[in-house]
C-alpha cells in the first residue's frame, strides 16, 4: 500500500472500494420499491396458479405417470415444480437484466451518474446482481413454500434447497442477458425478441412439461443449451430423486456455473469499457 | 490541484484532444472555453478519472488518475453535460442516494442534502419529484449533488447550456458564492460571456488543442482591441463595404451577415465609415469580447 504517499486531505476511499456494489444493491433494492406490488403480486400469484392449474386441473387428464423417482411415479405436479420455480427465477432476470440495464446506460443515464463516484464499474454491475439476488430469492422462496403446500415436493426439506436451485438457473440465464443489454446503445425491440424467440421457446421445449426425451431427437439440442432444462432436471434430481446418471448432474453443474462466471466476466468487460471508454 | 502535460485522448484514430497543457491551483476558477468538439467533455472525463488518457501526463489532486481512479472520484464534484438525476426520486433523495455512493452514513448524507438544498435554493422543492423541476432547478440540484461529498475540486462541464438568461444568472449567483467559499472550479462552456464571468483563467480550445491562456482581460487584450464596431450592409453587400473599409481600425473581420472593425475607439470608426459614404443599415460599437479573441484565433465564431 502507498498510503504514505497520499497528499495531505485524501480522503480514504476504503469503505466504497470494499462496500461499492452494496451501496448501488442498496440503491437498487429501494428503487424496487416503486413496482414492490408487481414484484409481490407476480411472485406469489404466478406459482399460485401454475400449481393449482397444472397440479389439480391438468394433472387429472394425465394418466400415464411422466416421472418417478426412486420409490415409484410421482405426481405430475411433483415434476413440474422444479420446472415452473425456475422459469419464475428466469422472469426475474428477464425483467431485471434488460430494461433496468438499457434505462441506466441510455434512457435515464443513472449509470453515468454512478461512474463519477469512487464506485467501480465492475462493482455497479455487481450491485446490480446482488439486488437481483435478493428478489430472485424472494420469488423462489415463496414458490418453494406453496410448492410444499401443495404438496409438490418430493421431501420437505428440499425447500430449503430449490431456492438455490432457481437461483442457479436465474444467473446462467441472466448474466449473459445483462452482458448482452449492457452492449446495446438502442433500443430496436430486441428484448422483446429475446422473450419472444429465446425465452419462450426455451420455457416450452426445456422438458418443463414433459420429459426432454419425450420431444423428437432433433429438438433436444434447445434443452442442452437451455440454462432452464440443467437447473430443472437438477431440481427434479433434488426433490424426488429423478434418477439422472452422476455425469449428466455434473454436466448440469458445469453449464451452470460456466454460464454464470463467462456471464459475469462478460458483464465486468462490457461495463468497464463503456463507462471507462 | 490539476496538471496536465501534453494530455492527449485518442478514439481510433480520432484524436479528440492532442496534447494539451494546463495547471489549476487550489481556489481558482479555471475554464476550457472552445466550440462543440473541442474535446471539452473529454478533457473533463480523463480529469474525472472516468477517461484513460491516451498520452500524456496528467495528475488530479496529487494523484495519477490511472492508479488512483476512486481515492481521485472520492474527492471530485463533477457536474456533467448532461444531467442525469433519477427523475423517479425526490431532491432531496438524489442528494441522499449520491452521498451513498461516497461510503457517507444515510443520516450525514441527510442532514447535508437540507443544507444543499437550501444552498441550491430548492429547500421548497425538496419532495418534488425531479422529473416536475425546471431545467435550471435541475441543473442547480445537479451541482448541489455534486457537492454532498465536499469536494476538494468542483468541475462543470457546461453548466449553464439550455438554459434561459434568468436561469443562467440564479446559476451563475450560485457558482459565485461557492467562488467566495474558495472552491476550485473548473468550467467548460461554449459561452463567452459565461467564461468571462465565471473564470479567472482560462485556456481557449479548438480541435483538441490549446489555441490561447490567460485571464479573459489578458486574452482580449492580447487578441483583440479594445472597442468593436459591428456594421451589418446587408447579406450581399458586407463584401464590397468591407473592401472600401480595409483601411479602417486595427483589423476587419468579415461575417456572412456584417462586418466587425476592431479599434480603440469605436466611435471613431463610425465616423470614418459616414466619411467614406457607406450608411450600414445597422452600427453597433461594443467592448471586445472572448468571442472576438476566438474569432481571431480560429477564424471561426463559437457557436455555428
Ligand atoms: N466515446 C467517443 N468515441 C468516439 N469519439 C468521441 C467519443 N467521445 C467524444 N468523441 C469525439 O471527440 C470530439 C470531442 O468531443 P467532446 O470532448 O465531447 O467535445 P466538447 O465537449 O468540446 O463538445 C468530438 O468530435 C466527439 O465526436
Ligand atoms: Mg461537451
Amino acid at each position: 500500500m502507498s498510503t504514505t504517499t497520499l497528499p495531505d486531505g485524501a480522503a480514504p476511499e476504503a469503505p466504497v472500494r470494499r462496500l461499492g456494489a452494496w451501496y448501488v444493491a442498496e440503491y437498487r433494492l429501494r428503487a424496487m420499491k416503486a413496482y414492490g406490488w408487481t414484484i409481490v403480486v407476480g411472485g406469489l400469484g404466478s406459482p399460485l396458479l401454475y400449481l393449482l392449474g397444472l397440479g389439480m386441473g391438468l394433472a387429472t387428464f394425465i394418466d400415464t405417470p411422466v416421472a418417478s423417482g426412486p420409490h415409484g411415479p410421482v405426481d405430475y405436479v411433483v415434476f413440474v415444480a422444479p420446472a415452473l420455480l425456475v422459469t419464475a427465477a428466469i422472469s426475474v432476470a428477464t425483467e431485471e437484466f434488460t430494461y433496468v440495464i438499457m434505462e441506466g446506460f441510455r434512457w435515464r443515464k443513472l449509470f453515468w451518474g454512478v461512474n463519477a463516484t469512487p464506485v467501480e464499474p465492475s462493482q455497479l454491475a455487481g450491485g446490480i446482481v446482488i439486488a437481483v439476488l435478493v428478489r430472485m430469492l424472494f420469488t423462489t422462496v415463496a414458490y418453494a413454500v406453496l410448492a410444499l403446500a401443495f404438496g409438490a415436493l418430493g421431501h420437505p426439506w428440499t425447500v430449503l434447497v430449490l431456492p438455490f436451485v432457481g437461483i442457479l438457473g436465474g444467473l446462467a440465464f441472466g448474466l449473459p442477458l445483462m452482458a448482452y443489454s449492457a452492449g446495446l446503445t438502442e433500443d430496436k425491440g430486441q428484448f422483446a425478441i429475446v422473450q419472444r424467440f429465446i425465452f419462450t421457446p426455451m420455457f416450452l421445449f426445456s422438458g418443463t412439461f414433459y420429459p426432454l426425451s419425450t420431444l423428437p431427437g432433433w429438438l433436444h439440442w434447445i434443452g442442452w443449451v437451455s440454462p432452464l432444462w440443467h437447473a430443472t432436471q437438477l431440481g427434479r434430481v433434488i426433490s424426488y430423486g429423478e434418477s439422472e446418471p452422476g455425469w449428466l448432474i455434473a454436466v448440469h453443474v458445469v453449464v451452470l456455473v460456466g454460464l454464470i462466471v463467462g456471464g459475469w466476466l462478460a458483464v465486468r468487460r462490457r461495463f468497464t469499457r463503456r463507462l471507462r471508454a | 490541484m490539476v496538471a496536465a502535460r501534453g494530455l492527449t485522448k485518442r478514439f481510433g484514430d480520432f484524436v479528440a484532444v492532442d496534447g494539451i497543457d494546463f495547471e489549476v491551483a487550489p481556489g481558482e476558477s479555471f475554464g476550457l472555453l472552445g466550440p462543440n468538439g473541442a474535446g471539452k467533455s473529454t478533457t473533463m472525463r480523463m480529469v474525472g478519472a472516468v477517461s484513460a488518457r491516451s498520452g500524456g501526463d496528467l495528475t488530479v489532486l496529487g494523484l495519477d488518475p490511472d492508479d488512483h481512479g476512486p481515492r481521485i472520484r472520492a474527492q471530485l464534484g463533477v457536474v456533467p453535460q448532461e444531467d442525469n438525476l433519477d427523475g423517479e426520486l425526490t431532491a432531496r433523495g438524489n442528494l441522499v442516494t449520491y452521498g451513498r455512493y461516497f461510503g457517507i452514513p444515510r443520516s450525514v448524507c441527510a442532514q447535508r442534502a437540507t443544507e444543499l438544498l437550501e444552498f441550491a435554493q430548492l429547500s421548497e422543492r425538496a419532495d418534488a419529484k425531479v422529473d416536475e423541476l425546471s431545467g435550471g432547478m435541475k441543473r442547480r440540484l445537479t451541482i448541489a449533488r455534486a457537492l454532498v461529498n465536499e469536494p476538494r475540486l468542483l468541475m462543470l462541464d457546461e453548466p449553464t447550456t439550455g438554459l434561459d438568461p434568468q436561469a443562467r444568472h440564479i446559476l451563475w449567483d450560485r457558482l459565485f458564492r461557492l467562488k467566495e467559499q474558495g472552491t476550485t472550479l473548473v468550467v467548460t462552456t461554449h459561452f463567452m460571456d459565461e467564461a468571462e464571468q465565471l473564470c479567472e483563467r482560462l485556456v481557449v480550445v479548438d480541435h483538441g488543442q490549446i489555441m490561447a491562456e490567460g485571464s479573459p482581460a489578458e486574452l482580449i487584450r492580447r487578441y483583440s482591441s479594445r472597442e468593436v464596431a459591428e456594421l451589418r450592409f446587408g447579406t450581399d453587400r458586407n463584401e464590397a463595404a468591407a473592401r472600401v473599409l480595409a483601411e479602417v481600425g486595427d483589423r476587419l473581420e468579415i461575417l456572412p451577415d456584417r462586418v466587425l472593425v476592431y479599434a480603440s475607439d469605436g466611435e471613431a470608426i463610425l465616423e470614418q465609415v459616414a466619411a467614406r459614404g457607406l450608411r450600414p443599415t445597422t452600427s453597433l460599437v461594443r467592448r471586445s469580447s472572448l468571442e472576438d479573441v476566438f474569432l481571431r484565433l480560429t477564424g471561426r465564431s463559437l457557436i455555428e
